[in-house]
């Protein structure tokens, strides 16, 4: 170059650095959002790595698997006649967790509809406030209003022996997985936009039929996870059907039953056995079970969920 | 001059607006504004943007209630009965068909669509419901292009083809007057023709309010033609009237020929 290094060469080198610096800014930006992604896959297949690698020894390794499914024989700790029947277990779960969302569903999708299209501002605010406030209950608290509250009016109510049953557990689960229904839900509500009321309503449609022909099938989808969001929470729930549901191992034949959880007999169980043992493992078979039932509901969702957009 | 309303022989007007003031908390859209469609008639509103052309519309089918802080004083007729009186808004949108400016195809099959209000209206047969979805699509003139697909999703079809299902959404009430806000902003011209046609023939069975943009469609269109500015009637005539040399006003010559701001 002819020119002089002058006030603009100067100016032209310091513009090509910050283009670059910018460059490199970019780079590492987008590094760290892949690697928060790809991070969220890696901790959730490391989780079921873990549990499974403790349960594998005993899987491929003497656990009679129709034993496991099909008897309700539960005796891990006895000397003489050992025995993991985990169908009493698996059913008590199915049992509450049912029960509860025949509860928690007209409930929670009952709230949301008036907190998210028949209530404004403050009211709205105060709804969504109160309802979030039931989420941050403690599991713990949950359990011992069933064990002192629900349980004697059980007993009062339907005349039975014990008030810690599967409608106990049931009502727990339900008022638990209310708010994630009812947050989740109004948010698939809200994110109906606002155009398709308008023209509902330009049509003649009352507040009632806008929702109920427009909003419920616009937002099927958000509706479904918020209730499938809901079976999770009620399906590893512990603490409260720890204390709520009697712990016996039973099959239940009706909702004034005591029953026993999978998930509350991990709790219950694992910190007695000794690292490595027979039982220690099958209780990590049991928390490989909870999470195959976790991951085929979450399947079932997403599959009917694609059916609905093929139609 | 051409005066309307007058007691000799000249038509009950179907929409009468009088004395309309709206204001959106302190801002007024709309001042004073007296102005009226007969049956029959194609009204063309022209104005700039903010003239209070969509606000206009809302007040007859009153969703200018779901406007939070929107007030509204002075009257609103639909064959005379004031439409802010009826207890029930639902009752006034029924008679009423609103064509918003972009194309809005509700989340169902475009048989669902059209067929939506005749429901809501408790039409349950099969026979009636599918000849009213023929004849209301055949009226917007999409009937051929989506008789062998009624069953697919209404939000799939291109921005015309919605806009098309939109107006014959809005038709499928049987309204006595029809609305349309700025339809053709997302539509292409050998589409908006067809639709100026179809409206044409429409206007046999109907009155109808078509607030424009564009001024040459209400030249092409309209019987008479409004010009609003600002919230305010500047004036209301015969079309060739206000297209010609000599409207009422010198701001009428000088927007309707692009002498504009």
């Amino acid at each position: 170059m002819t020119n002089p290094p002058g006030a603009s060469g100067r100016l032209a080198k310091r513009a090509v650095l910050r283009a670059r610096l910018g460059r490199a800014q970019e780079l590492v930006i987008e590094a760290v959002i892949r690697l928060c992604g790809v991070s969220a896959v890696v901790f959730v297949f490391a989780i079921f790595f873990f549990v499974l690698r403790e349960a594998l020894p005993l899987l491929f390794g003497g656990l009679d698997l129709g034993q496991f499914f099909g008897s309700m024989e539960w005796y891990p700790d006895s000397l003489s006649n050992r025995r993991y029947g985990a169908l009493a277990l698996i059913l008590g779960t199915l049992a509450v967790t049912g029960l509860a969302m025949v509860f928690a569903i007209p409930l929670g999708l009952g709230a949301a509809i008036p907190i998210s299209e028949f209530s404004r501002g403050r009211t709205k605010e105060a709804l969504k406030i109160v309802v979030e406030l039931l989420a941050a209950i403690p599991s713990v608290v949950w359990g011992f209003i069933g064990l002192m509250i629900l349980n004697p009016v059980i007993i009062d109510l339907f005349d039975a022996p014990i008030g810690l049953t599967v409608l106990n557990g049931a009502i727990l689960l339900a008022l638990m997985s209310v708010p994630i229904m009812v947050s989740i839900g109004e948010d698939a509500l809200k994110a109906v936009p606002d155009t398709y009321r308008e023209a509902a309503e330009a049509m003649g449609a009352t507040r009632w039929q806008v929702v109920r022909r427009v909003l419920l099938p616009a937002a099927r989808n958000g509706l479904l996870a918020a209730v499938l969001l809901g079976v999770g929470r009620a399906v590893g729930e512990t603490m409260a059907v720890l204390m709520a549901t009697g712990h016996a191992v039973t099959i239940p034949t009706g909702p004034l039953d005591s029953v026993r959880t999978i998930t509350a007999t991990i709790a219950a169980e694992l910190g007695e056995t000794a690292r490595g043992s027979d039982h220690y493992r099958v209780l990590f078979v049991l928390g490989t079970l909870l999470f195959a039932i976790t991951f085929v509901v979450n399947l079932t969702a997403d599959l009917v969920i694609r059916g609905f957009r093929r139609r | 001059m051409v005066t309307h309303g007058a007691p000799d022989g000249a038509p009950v007007p179907k929409v009468e607006f009088r004395g309309l003031t709206v204001r959106y908390g302190d801002a007024a859209a709309l001042r004073d504004v007296s102005l009226d469609c007969r049956p029959n008639e194609i009204l063309g509103i022209i104005g700039p943007a903010g003239a209070g052309k969509s606000t206009l519309l809302k007040t007859l089918n009153r969703t200018l209630e779901l406007t939070p802080g929107a007030r509204l004083d002075g009257r609103v007729l639909l064959d005379g009965r004031d439409v802010c009186k009826v207890g029930d808004p639902s009752a006034v949108r029924r008679r009423i068909g609103m064509v918003a400016p972009l194309p809005v195809g509700l989340p169902m099959s475009i048989y669902d669509n059209v067929a939506f209000a005749p429901r809501m209206a408790g039409v349950r047969g099969k026979a009636e419901l599918d000849g009213r979805v023929e004849r209301c699509l055949t009226q917007a003139a999409l009937w051929d292009e989506v008789k062998d697909r009624l069953r697919d999703l209404g939000t799939k079809l291109s921005g015309g083809q919605q806009q098309r299902l939109t107006i014959a959404r809005a038709l499928s009430h049987d309204p006595e007057v029809l609305c349309l806000d700025e339809f053709s902003i997302a539509v292409d011209p050998v589409t908006t023709m067809r639709i100026e046609d179809a409206l044409k023939a429409l206007k046999e069975r109907m009155a109808i309010l078509l607030v424009t943009n564009l001024v040459q469609q209400a030249r092409r269109l309209a019987d008479r033609t409004a010009f609003l500015l600002s919230g305010e009637l500047v004036e209301v005539g015969e079309t060739q009237q206000v297209f010609g040399r000599t409207p009422k006003d010198r701001r009428t010559f000088q927007y309707v020929h692009g002498m504009f701001g």
